[in-house]
């Protein structure tokens, strides 16, 4: 054996060494850390960047105010956290309930819609549950898991994101209004992909499943997912509504500057007609509805007397 | 199969326009990996020469926490970057969260372990008495680990390549302390998932095909310059 109890000294000596110039290098940063200005992190939710709006957007930003805005696209759960956390800037999300709760925290100071469009609940063409052309939304549900539940050949299954998203949560609270809580654990019918919307409706689209989807990323794919159609939409229950939230600036070193004129950028008229253009020639309606700084019951009215 | 062949086609058809994101994206992707695995070289082979030659209290831990962080999982060296340089955690003042240079941290991470481990595992089959010589001619320990390094090259050529191969290929930890920002983060695996959530599949397989030809290529010339017969 070589070494013994001097090596074994040095090696220690190094290891607590560099433990010791960690603790410096963190007590040193977080004592210097002033706000960079230059840059704003915009949390995000994964729907909304992949229908590639803030791709568009960012650069007309980025050119008027020289900020640079870092666009991280997680889920809505995820985005949420990184504002409570301090870890992003400004928020873009979808989620009305989880959003109020960080505004009554005083995670965010400010929380403003900016536009909407709807969920719509696609599946199968040949519609094993018979939903097709109903109006409620909790008595399709309903009526989805009676079938599913009756184990007859053929039975509809039930696609669920199962990531904690905005669009999951709305599924949720939608199960809640139709006075039930489908599990993946009781129950066969109901499954619980875990990823993102396309994923999601990827994974429906190949097993015949239902699904609750957001319609931007329903468009967007319907060519690669031919084998799912819109069942039910319409139900005031289905708005799916956008909201930019500031972070507090307590939260440590947040750009409010930045996160402030970024919602104001967004509420913006050329702004807003720009957002509800988007992809209008393609697909032949809006992705996106812009509703700059209106209230959701507006909304809801507005679209109930559609 | 027709989006496969689509898939292949569209990839030729960017390749032969060349398009300008494409060869950003996998430039960038060759650098962030390059550096990330060429610092889990120096740092790799010398640490594996000592844990190959000395014998201290606590090797035994550390080499099987280096066989451990072999198959560790990128997600979960991702999270612990992410933890430590997000504005909240300890080295948020830095402001690395979400640049190349967390992603050069996270890679490095992901290919040290590899890079020692296989460094470990060829110097430790040197022939002892080989070593005690060039002490005995007196020989100082980086002469030492000089010609450790041309001894054993075979075996230390296969870690630059499991170290290269782990970097590029992994996208949970790019993913999360890379955030795939457009023009300063995406690497071709993060763009890989971008356009597959997106619908883009053609695009997607085009990367894909672009990574696998790019990973071949780089281990194509290790392996040419791993097998070339020295005249001794």
């Amino acid at each position: 054996m070589r070494g013994g109890p001097v090596r074994h000294g040095s090696l220690l000596l190094c290891v607590s060494a560099f433990a010791v110039l960690l603790v410096l290098a963190a007590l040193l940063t977080s004592c210097a850390s002033e706000i960079n200005e230059d840059e704003l992190i915009l949390a995000t939710t994964t729907s909304l960047n992949d229908s590639g709006l803030l791709d568009d957007l960012a650069p007309i930003f980025e050119s008027e105010t020289g900020v640079s805005v870092k666009i991280i696209s997680v889920g809505t759960g995820a985005a949420l956290r990184m504002g409570a956390e301090g870890d992003a800037d400004v928020l873009l999300t979808h989620a009305p309930d989880a959003e109020r709760a960080l505004v009554e925290n005083g995670d965010v100071s400010s929380r403003t819609l900016v536009a909407y469009n709807d969920f719509v609940i696609v599946g199968p063409p040949d519609d094993p549950a018979g939903i097709a052309g109903m109006r409620d939304v909790a008595a399709a549900l309903r009526q989805i898991a009676v079938h599913g539940a009756s184990g007859a050949a053929g039975a509809a299954a039930f696609a669920s994101r199962g990531d904690d998203s905005g669009t999951h949560k709305k599924e949720i609270a939608l199960w809640d209004a139709a006075g039930l809580a489908p599990s993946f654990e009781t129950d066969d019918w109901y499954e619980e992909v875990g990823q993102g919307m396309s994923a999601t409706l990827t994974v429906a689209n190949q097993r015949g499943a239902y699904t609750l989807t957001d319609r931007g990323t329903y468009l967007a794919l319907s060519t690669d997912i031919a084998e799912l159609v819109p069942l039910v939409e319409g139900d005031a229950r289905l708005l799916n509504f956008y909201s930019v939230m500031e972070v507090d600036s307590g939260k440590g070193r947040i750009n409010s500057e930045a996160a402030a004129a970024f919602r104001d950028f967004l509420l913006r008229g050329d702004i807003q007609a720009m957002i509800g253009d988007y992809l209008r020639a393609e697909y032949g309606r809006s992705l996106f509805i812009p509703a700059g700084g209106e209230t959701e019951s507006a909304v809801a009215e507005r679209a109930r007397a559609e | 199969m027709e989006l496969i062949w689509d898939g292949i086609r569209e990839a030729a058809r960017l390749w032969w326009a060349g398009d300008a994101q494409i060869i950003e994206i996998t430039l960038r992707t060759l650098a962030i990996s390059s550096a990330a695995t060429a610092l889990a070289l120096v740092v790799g082979i010398p640490l594996g020469a000592v844990l190959a030659l000395r014998r201290f209290w606590g090797r035994g831990l550390l080499v099987a926490s280096v066989n451990t962080g072999m198959g560790m999982p990128p997600v979960v060296i991702g999270l612990l970057v992410a933890l430590v340089l997000w504005r909240s955690g300890p080295l948020g003042g830095l402001d690395q969260i979400y640049t190349p240079t967390a992603m050069v941290i996270a890679q490095l991470l992901l290919s040290l372990p590899m890079v020692v481990g296989f460094s470990l595992a060829s110097i430790q089959s040197i022939n002892p008495r080989l070593i005690g010589q060039m002490w005995a001619m007196g020989a100082n320990r980086w002469q030492v680990l000089w010609l450790l390094i041309r001894e054993t090259r075979l075996g230390l050529l296969a870690a630059v390549m499991a170290g290269f191969g782990g970097a590029i290929s992994e996208v949970g930890a790019s993913l999360q302390v890379g955030g795939n920002l457009a023009g300063e983060t995406r690497v071709l695996t993060t763009a890989m998932v971008l356009e597959t959530g997106r619908g883009n599949f053609e695009v997607a397989i085009a990367l894909g095909v672009v990574l696998v030809v790019l990973a071949f290529a780089v281990n194509l010339i290790l392996t040419a310059v791993q097998q070339r017969r020295f005249i001794t």
